[in-house]
């Protein structure tokens, strides 16, 4: 690259950055349209992964069984998998000859939600498991002590580490909206049906419309940063409920003073 | 008289056959209705596999270990494994887990917080309590299933002094109340084996080396000609 042009494209640069920030400013409709077909599809998507993934996951941190071994390890190498291989399948399996053709979801809202939720299974499935295995390390012989089974054992685990969970939940939306092999593939990108953030940044580039592509660039990045800050926020809520900090008058459940001692007298005089 | 527990040649072996951890070996005993039994021993000597396969938590790899039918058990763990909620719910778990209504479940809670003296922490949440009120908490968990059989897991060792007398204290209470608990629990403390047993089996290396009444076990003449090892453990520990 000559020195000549690095002014240029930092001129660039700066000029798409105030038309991107001027598209935002201005609640630009199409921008609007694109942003909230992206945060719908990878809500419903995680809703549904999450649905499956937490049970799935739970069960797996409990539960011993033949060949558990090999599906653990299944499961971690399809936290891997590119999100285009998912879209490639997820193509094949929607497409007129593919086994779940006769739906008609291919280039549709459905088939994104569809491509997502399987990207991110994986992600919520191997995290809720490695959450609950360790919680079972440390709980599950008491909880068997008092008759639990393992699927009752494995729920009442998942909800004891909600917290990570919550973190987990975070953590695959994240992945969800950010990706675009998948949703490329299987939605198409087209315009005003299936075109979302990262689907719309790829063309708009290509185009030469980065101003657009900027403005959208942005807006994923600040998703993104606000899950971080979100995940941050529920760690540091988490390590202070942990320590003890967060006020027992805090928790929302806790009656006063007088009601405690009411609650202790109704019980003695139950009792005697 | 039937007994409680019976084993016969029982043994716990972990991992495989080859490097197995020989946790316990052809272990022979009868526990009956009533008794206060301290198992006792160094680390690593079975004591915790004993009380695991007593409760149903280990299974023997050879011989058999067997439990009275009907015999309700419940266990408390050298760590009170509480969840995330609160006083009253931790404890309303177990007995909800049993099959008794979530409702009636907690009624029964309160009552079991103040048999142990911690009803106004009812709706505390449980991780915040201290040591020794998280130990009295599951005390009162394992009290509220009214069991016939109380297996302790060396359950003051993890807590001060002051913890550990209270705690003590319940243990005895509840051993002695008119229903006349069977106790079995494992412990370090000599002087606790001393206050609360009726009966002491010395464990090494996974084999029962002796099984006395409590006053024989620590000043009969049998101990030292009979248990040369479980004589040389009690003078290392007390004297």
């Amino acid at each position: 690259m000559s020195m000549a042009t690095i002014p240029q494209l930092m001129n660039s640069f700066t000029d798409s950055l105030q038309t991107a920030l001027q598209l935002i400013i201005s609640l630009d409709s199409g921008l609007l349209a694109i942003v909230g077909r992206s945060l719908a599809v990878s809500a419903v998507a995680c809703a549904l992964a999450c649905m499956l993934g937490l049970v799935l996951g739970a069960w797996l941190g409990v539960a011993r069984f033949a060949g558990r071994t090999v599906l653990l390890t299944l499961l971690n190498t399809f936290l891997a998998v590119p999100s285009v291989v998912v879209g490639l399948v997820v193509y094949l399996l929607l497409s007129r000859s593919g086994p779940l053709g006769f739906l008609g979801w291919l280039f549709s809202f459905k088939a994104m939600v569809l491509a997502q939720a399987v990207l991110v299974l994986p992600v919520v499935t191997a995290l809720t498991r490695q959450a609950v295995e360790d919680a079972e390390g440390v709980h599950g012989e008491q909880l068997r002590s008092l008759g639990a089974r393992p699927l009752m054992r494995s729920l009442l685990l998942a909800w004891d580490e909600r917290y990570a969970l919550l973190t987990v939940l975070i953590a695959s939306f994240g992945r969800a909206i950010s990706e675009v092999g998948a949703v490329m593939i299987v939605g198409g990108n087209v315009d005003g049906f299936t075109r979302v953030m990262t689907t719309a940044i790829a063309l708009e580039t290509s185009k030469g419309d980065l101003p657009l592509a900027l403005g959208l660039g942005l807006i994923l990045l600040g998703v993104v940063l606000l899950l971080n800050v979100l995940i941050a926020l529920v760690r540091r809520w988490r390590e202070r409920s942990e320590m003890g900090l967060v006020g027992f008058e805090s928790m929302g459940d806790a009656p006063c003073r007088d009601e405690k001692q009411a609650i202790a007298t109704r019980v003695v005089e139950v009792i005697s | 008289m039937t007994p409680v527990f019976e084993l016969t040649a029982a043994s716990v072996h972990f991992g495989r056959a080859t490097t197995a951890v020989r946790a316990l070996t052809e272990v022979t005993l009868k526990i009956h209705p009533g008794e206060r039994v301290a198992l006792v021993g160094a680390n690593g000597c079975g004591k915790s596999t004993l009380l695991r396969l007593l409760h149903g938590l280990a299974a023997p790899t050879a011989g058999q270990a067997g439990c009275a039918p009907g015999v309700q058990q419940a266990m408390v763990f050298q760590r009170p494994h509480l969840l995330r909620l609160s006083v009253q719910s931790n404890i309303a778990l177990g007995l909800w887990l049993r099959g008794m209504p979530w409702g009636q479940a907690k009624v029964l809670a309160l009552a079991a917080l103040v048999r142990v003296g911690l009803i106004e922490l009812a709706l505390r949440p449980a991780r915040k309590l201290s040591g020794g009120q998280q130990q009295r908490v599951a005390l009162a968990r394992a009290w509220a299933l009214n069991p016939q059989v109380l297996l302790l897991d060396e359950p003051t060792a993890s807590l001060d002094p002051h913890a550990k007398r209270e705690v003590e204290a319940l243990i005895d209470e509840f051993a002695s109340a008119p229903s006349r608990m069977t106790l079995v629990f494992a412990s370090h403390n000599l002087g606790q084996v001393k206050r609360l047993a009726s009966r002491v089996i010395y464990l090494e290396r996974g084999r029962v080396l002796a099984d006395l009444p409590v006053h024989d076990f620590f000043s009969g003449p049998l101990m030292q000609s009979q248990y040369p090892a479980a004589h040389l453990f009690v003078r290392g520990e007390v004297g």
